[in-house]
C-alpha cells in the first residue's frame, strides 16, 4: 500500500488517504449508484434483450401480422388471399379445442391442435424444432408437442399421447418438442397465468387434423404475414370482406394476439420501470456526492489555501476534488454494471420460465452501457462540480483563517427553541436543525424518497392481491369452467351439471362480438350470463354483481374508454356469430374491472338476439373437493367438451407467478430503496458527526457519558426521519398512482390500493435503517481521541 | 485554614506515584511522562510550567480522566483513577472537575447562559448559571451565543461553565494561550476567584512564567518528569501581573 502511495503525486496522496478515511461514506454513495445504475441495466438490459430476441425470433420464424379465423372456408381462397396488396405470404390452417388424456393425472388437460402443411415448412408461424421432426405427410398419428407441456409430462420423442379432438379420440406418437413464436406466453384462452401441465399446444399435419375435425379441403383460420412497413388495418379490411361469407368473426392483428399481447405488456412495463426508478437514485447520488464533497471542502479549506498558496491552479484545485468524486463514480459503476448484468441474468432466467423463447441472453447492447456510463457521469458530476467550483474560488488567504463559529443568534435564538422548559442537548438538537436547513432539507428528502421507493414498489404486491382477489374470489368463484366445442342446447348445461361432485352450475354464452361508437371500433367477448349469476360474473366498485337490465349491456370500463360510452349512451354491437345480427344496444352500467375486458348481457336477451333458441356455450362449476377427481374423470370423457378449465389451479398459479418472478423484482426494487435509505441516512448522520466531532468531544470531557451524546447525534437524524416518514408516505401514494396509471395494459389494470401494512414495512424498513447507521456512527463516537480533539482549534 | 494546614488535615487531592505515559510502541514510542510522583493539597492554585513537549498537557488529561496511564497510580482523594473504567472516569468527571482550555470549546448553538446549563443539568448541586456567569463578570451577556463574545468572553464563560456545578478540581490547560494581555488577567483574576470562594484545587497549565507569581504552589516540568516544585511566600494578585 505504502509504496503504491508513493508512486503518486503528492496531491493524489492526499485524495487516497481522503477516500481511504471516508471509506464508509464512500462505499454508501458508491451503492446509491450502483443501485441507478444496475435499476437501469437491468431495465434496459432486459427490455433490449426482450425486444431484440423477440424481433430476431418473429422475423426468423415467421411470426403473423394478421389472423383471420373462419368457420370453414375453402382452401382455393388461400390464393386470393396472398394476393391481398401488402401481403407478403399467407397459409391457411386448421385450429382445433382438445382435450388430453394424461395417464396417472386426474386433471383434465387442454389445449388446442394447429395444422401444418403437408410435406413443408409454413411460410408463416414457424415451428423452431427443439427435437425431432415434423409429422411426416400421410402418417395420421404424429404430433409435434410444445416444449412445456411435453417437459411438465415428461414426454419425450416415441412417446404416445392421447387427445380428444372435437369428440373423437386419437392416439398420437410424440415425434417432435417445438417451440412456436405464437406461444412465448403459452396461455390457455381466458387465462391470466400459463400452467405448462394443464395447457398444451400440438401440431399435427393438415390431412390428419383435417380428418380429425372434418374440415377436408377447408380451413378455419388464415394467418398473414405482411409485406415490411405495410399497415395491417386495410388488410383487415380486405381479409374481412373476402371472408365474410364463411362465418369470419374478424381478423385481428398483433395486439390482440394473447401470447404477444403479454409479451408487449412486459417490454412496457419494464420501460416504464426503467423511466422512473434509475433517475431517482442517480438524483439521491448527485445530492450526496455534492453534500459529501462540499463537507469536505469545508474542512479542507485551509489545504486547499495552502495548494493555492503555493501556486496551484484554480483548476488543478478543482480538478483533484472532481477526481475524489470521479472515483465514487467509479466504484459504483463498477458494483452497479457487475450486480446489473448478474441481476439481469437471473431476471432473463426467470423470464424463460414464462416467456418461451428459443433463447434468451441477458444481453444489453453497448449503447445502453454507454448510457448507463453519460448518466452516472452526468449525475455524479453534476453532484461534485459546485462543490469543486466552491473549493477553487476559496480565495487563498481566507482558505487559510479557520472558519468563523457559525452564527446561531439570528436563526436558531428563536422561537421554539427557546423554551425554557427544553434541555440543552435537545435545544442543541433543534438548534442544529434550523441553523442548516439546507442540511436538514437534504436529509429529509433523501429518507423521504427511499420511503417513497418503498411504497411504490410494495405497492404492486397489495395490487396484484387486489386483482388476484378480485378476479378469483369475487367474478370467476367457480372452481372448473367447462366450454364446449360449439354452442349447444339448454339440455347439455344440464347434463354438466348432474355430473358427480358438481354442487352448483351456471351456464354462460360467449361470442365475439365488434363494438362501434362513433369512429371508434373494438373487438371484444361478450358474455351472456344467467340473471342473478353468482359464479362468473362482472363485479362493480362496490365488490358486488351488476344486475344486467333486459336489453341492455354491461362494459368494462376499458372498453368503455377507448369507445369513449359512458352508462346510458347507446352503441353498435355486431355479433360476429349465428345470423350476424348488427344491433343498436344501450350501456346500462360501466364496471371496472382489473384483469380482461369484456362486454356482458344476460343470457335470454343475447339468446333472442341471436335467434338460437335457448343455447349455450359452456358452464362455469362449483366442485364438491372430495369428489373432484370422479368429476375431472367424467369431464374428460364427456361428448362435445372442447376444453376445460381449472379456476382454482389458475389462482395457485397465479399466486406462484406473483411470488417467484413479480416476487423476486419487488424485493430488488425495495432492496434498492433500502440501498438509498441507507446512502442517505449513513452520510447524513456521519457528516454531522465529523462536522461536531469537536462538540461532541467537549461534551464527553465534561462528563455527558455516550448515551447522552449519541442523543444529540442520533436525535437529529431521529427527528428528521420522523418528519420524512408521513412526507415518504405521501410521495410513495403517488409513486403508486403513477404507477397504477402507467403500467395498466389491456390486459389488466392495476387497482389503486395500498394497504397500511405497507406504509408500515416501508416505515419500518426506514427506522431499521435509521437504527444500524446510528449504531455503526455511534461506535465511531465511543472512540472518538478526547485528547486529539481538544488539541486542535476545529 | 491555609492550605499548609488543609495538606496535613486531609489526604491529598491528587497523589500519583511512578506516574509513566507511553505514545507509540517499539523505536517510535515517545515517553511524554517518565515516572511523575506528586503530592497536590486540597484548595490549593497550581501553576504548571515547563517547555512544550515536556508533558504538562499529558498529566493534567490523566488528572483530568481523559486519558490513561501507561504505568504508576493516579489517585483522586481516595479513589484510584488508574483502576477506574471508562464509565467511571465519565462519572468522575461529571461530578469533580472543570475544564478550561486553550480553545474555549463551547457549543456554538448554545447562548451564555445555556451552556453553563448544559452542565448544570447534569451536576447534583450547581449553582445557577447567572450567579457563574457573575463570579467572572458576564451578568450582561447572558444571552449572547459564542459567535457574538469576544475571545476572552467565551473563555470567561468557559470558567463559568466549568466552575457552576462547583468542581473539586479545576483544570485549566493554557486558558490565556489565546488572550491578549489584558483579557488574559480579567481571566487569571476569574481563576483565582473561583479557587478561593469555592476552594476547588486548581491546576493551571501556561507558558507565561510571570503567572507562577499567583499560585501558591509553583511545578516545573522537563522532560516529562518533575523537575522543580516551590511554594509561593507572597501571592501576587493577577492584576499586577504583565506579559
Ligand atoms: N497522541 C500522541 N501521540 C504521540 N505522542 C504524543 C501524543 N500526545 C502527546 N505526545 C507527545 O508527548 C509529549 C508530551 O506532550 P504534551 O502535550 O503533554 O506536552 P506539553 O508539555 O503539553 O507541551 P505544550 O506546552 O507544547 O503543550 C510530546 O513529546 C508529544 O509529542
Ligand atoms: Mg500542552
Amino acid at each position: 500500500m505504502t509504496w503504491l502511495l508513493r508512486l503518486l503525486s503528492p496531491l493524489d496522496r492526499k485524495l487516497a488517504r481522503d477516500l481511504w478515511a471516508m471509506k464508509g461514506q464512500a462505499l454508501a454513495i458508491a451503492c446509491v449508484i450502483a443501485g441507478g445504475v444496475s435499476v437501469f441495466l437491468i431495465s434496459a438490459g432486459m427490455l433490449d434483450s426482450l425486444t431484440e430476441t423477440r424481433r430476431a425470433y418473429y422475423e426468423r420464424y415467421r411470426f403473423a401480422d394478421i389472423w383471420a379465423p373462419v368457420v370453414r372456408a375453402p382452401d382455393a381462397l388461400a390464393a386470393d388471399i396472398r394476393r391481398i396488396e401488402g401481403v407478403q405470404a399467407a397459409e391457411t390452417r386448421i385450429r382445433a379445442p382438445l382435450l388430453f388424456d394424461i395417464p396417472g393425472m386426474s386433471e383434465p388437460a387442454s389445449g388446442e391442435a394447429i395444422s401444418l402443411p403437408d410435406g413443408r415448412e409454413p411460410l408463416v408461424n414457424q415451428l423452431y424444432l427443439m427435437e425431432g421432426r415434423l409429422p411426416r405427410p400421410g402418417q395420421r398419428g404424429e404430433a409435434v408437442v410444445i416444449d412445456s407441456f411435453a417437459a411438465a409430462h415428461g414426454l419425450e420423442i416415441g412417446d404416445t399421447l392421447s387427445a380428444t379432438i372435437r369428440g373423437g379420440r386419437s392416439e398420437l406418437t410424440v415425434v417432435g418438442r417445438a417451440l412456436s413464436p405464437e406461444h412465448v406466453y403459452t396461455i390457455a384462452p381466458g387465462q391470466i397465468v400459463p400452467d405448462p401441465r394443464l395447457y398444451g399446444v400440438i401440431w399435427m399435419s393438415r390431412d390428419a387434423l383435417g380428418e380429425a375435425v372434418d374440415q377436408d379441403g377447408a380451413f378455419n383460420e388464415a394467418i398473414v404475414r405482411l409485406m415490411p412497413g405495410q399497415d395491417a388495418a386495410p388488410v383487415i379490411d380486405r381479409l374481412d370482406r373476402l371472408l365474410d361469407p364463411y362465418g369470419a368473426p374478424g381478423a385481428y392483428g398483433r395486439d390482440d394476439q394473447i401470447s404477444d399481447a403479454f409479451v408487449s405488456s412486459e417490454i412496457e412495463q419494464l420501460s416504464t420501470m426503467g423511466r422512473i426508478l434509475p433517475p431517482i437514485f442517480l438524483a439521491v447520488a448527485a445530492f450526496l456526492v455534492n453534500v459529501v464533497l462540499s463537507r469536505l471542502v469545508a474542512t479542507e479549506r485551509a489545504e486547499i489555501g495552502l495548494m493555492k498558496a503555493f501556486g496551484y491552479r484554480d483548476r488543478d484545485v478543482m480538478a483533484h476534488y472532481l477526481k475524489f468524486a470521479g472515483l465514487i463514480g467509479v466504484l459504483g459503476l463498477a458494483i452497479g454494471g457487475g450486480a446489473g448484468v448478474w441481476l439481469g441474468r437471473l431476471m432473463a432466467g426467470l423470464y424463460t420460465d414464462y416467456y418461451h423463447f428459443p433463447f434468451l441472453v441477458f444481453t444489453a447492447n453497448p449503447r445502453v452501457y454507454l448510457l448507463a456510463l453519460a448518466i452516472t457521469v452526468a449525475a455524479v458530476g453534476g453532484g461534485a462540480i459546485l462543490a469543486a467550483r466552491r473549493a477553487a474560488a476559496l480565495h487563498p488567504a481566507v482558505a487559510m483563517q479557520p472558519p468563523p463559529p457559525p452564527d446561531y443568534s439570528r436563526t436558531a435564538g428563536m422561537g421554539l427553541t427557546r423554551l425554557t422548559l427544553l434541555d440543552q442537548p435537545s435545544r442543541m438538537i433543534l438548534r442544529r436543525l434550523v441553523q442548516w436547513p439546507g442540511r436538514a432539507g437534504f436529509t429529509l428528502a433523501g429518507v423521504a424518497m427511499s420511503g417513497a421507493l418503498l411504497v411504490g414498489t410494495l405497492y404492486f404486491t397489495d395490487a396484484m392481491e387486489a386483482m388476484v382477489s378480485s378476479y378469483f374470489d369475487q367474478s370467476n368463484r367457480q372452481d372448473v369452467t367447462v366450454s364446449f366445442v360449439e354452442p349447444r342446447q339448454r339440455s347439455a348445461f344440464h347434463e354438466v351439471a348432474r355430473l358427480p361432485g358438481v354442487l352448483a352450475a351456471e351456464p354462460f354464452r360467449s361470442v365475439a362480438v365488434r363494438l362501434y361508437h362513433g369512429p371508434a371500433e373494438e373487438r371484444a367477448a361478450m358474455m351472456g350470463v344467467t340473471r342473478g349469476a353468482a359464479l362468473s360474473r362482472m363485479i362493480g366498485a362496490d365488490g358486488r354483481g351488476v344486475e344486467t337490465p333486459p336489453g341492455g349491456l354491461v362494459l368494462s370500463g376499458d372498453l368503455a374508454a377507448t369507445l369513449g360510452v359512458e352508462a346510458g349512451d347507446r352503441i353498435r354491437v355486431e355479433i360476429t356469430e349465428g345470423r350476424r345480427p348488427v344491433l343498436e344496444l344501450p350501456v346500462a352500467a360501466v364496471v371496472t374491472t382489473l384483469i380482461g375486458s369484456g362486454v356482458q348481457m344476460e343470457l335470454g336477451d343475447l339468446n333472442a338476439l341471436l335467434g338460437e333458441g335457448e343455447v349455450v356455450s359452456g358452464a362455469h362449476l362449483v366442485a364438491d373437493g372430495d369428489a373432484v377427481d370422479r368429476l375431472y374423470t367424467a369431464l374428460k370423457s364427456a361428448p362435445g367438451v372442447a376444453g376445460v378449465s381449472l379456476q382454482s389451479v389458475a389462482e395457485r398459479n397465479f399466486r406462484a407467478l406473483m411470488d417467484e418472478s413479480m416476487g423476486v423484482a419487488i424485493w430488488l426494487y425495495t432492496g434498492f430503496a433500502g440501498l438509498i435509505a441507507i446512502g442517505v441516512i449513513y452520510n447524513s448522520v456521519r457528516i454531522s458527526l465529523s462536522e461536531s466531532a469537536h462538540e461532541f468531544a467537549t461534551l464527553r470531557v465534561l462528563g455527558f457519558t455516550r448515551a447522552e451524546v449519541s442523543y444529540i447525534l442520533l436525535g437529529e437524524i431521529g427527528i428528521l426521519t420522523l418528519i420524512a416518514l408521513p412526507a415518504g408516505g405521501l410521495l410513495g401514494t403517488g409513486l403508486a398512482w403513477y404507477f397504477a396509471e402507467a403500467m395498466s395494459s389491456d390486459l389488466f389494470r392495476l387497482p389503486f390500493i395500498i394497504h397500511p401494512a405497507t406504509y408500515g414495512f416501508a416505515a419500518a424498513v426506514i427506522l431499521v435503517t435509521t437504527a444500524l447507521s446510528g449504531l455503526i456512527v455511534r461506535a465511531r463516537l465511543d472512540h472518538l481521541d478526547l485528547v486529539a480533539v481538544l488539541k486542535a482549534r476545529e | 485554614m491555609t492550605p499548609a494546614e488543609r495538606q496535613t488535615s486531609t489526604a491529598p487531592c491528587f497523589r500519583t506515584r511512578g506516574l509513566t505515559k507511553v505514545y507509540g510502541s517499539g523505536e517510535n514510542a515517545v515517553h511524554a511522562l517518565r515516572g511523575v510522583d506528586l503530592d497536590l493539597p486540597e484548595g490549593e492554585l497550581v501553576v504548571l510550567l515547563g517547555p512544550s513537549g515536556s508533558g504538562k498537557s499529558t498529566l493534567l488529561n490523566i488528572l483530568g480522566g481523559l486519558d490513561a496511564a501507561s504505568d504508576g497510580e493516579v489517585w483522586f482523594r481516595d479513589h484510584e483513577l488508574s483502576a477506574a473504567n471508562p464509565a467511571a472516569l465519565t462519572l468522575y468527571r461529571r461530578r469533580h472537575v472543570g475544564f478550561v482550555f486553550q480553545f474555549y470549546n463551547l457549543m456554538p448553538s448554545l447562548t451564555a447562559r445555556e451552556n453553563v446549563q448544559l452542565v448544570t443539568e447534569i451536576a447534583d448541586n450547581p449553582m445557577k448559571a447567572e450567579e457563574a456567569l457573575g463570579m467572572v463578570g458576564l451578568e450582561n451577556r447572558l444571552d449572547h451565543f459564542p459567535a457574538q463574545l469576544s475571545g476572552g468572553e467565551q473563555q470567561r464563560v468557559a470558567i463559568a461553565r466549568a466552575i457552576a456545578k462547583r468542581p473539586s478540581v479545576l483544570l485549566c490547560d493554557e486558558p490565556t494561550g489565546a488572550l491578549d494581555s489584558a483579557t488574559g488577567i480579567r481571566v487569571l483574576q476569574a481563576l483565582k476567584q473561583v479557587n478561593e470562594t469555592l476552594g476547588a484545587t486548581t491546576l493551571v497549565i501556561t507558558h507565561n512564567a510571570g503567572v507562577a507569581a499567583m499560585a501558591h504552589r509553583v511545578i516545573t516540568f522537563s522532560d516529562g518528569r518533575i523537575g522543580e516544585v516551590r511554594t509561593n511566600e507572597h501571592r501576587v494578585d493577577p492584576s499586577e501581573l504583565s506579559w
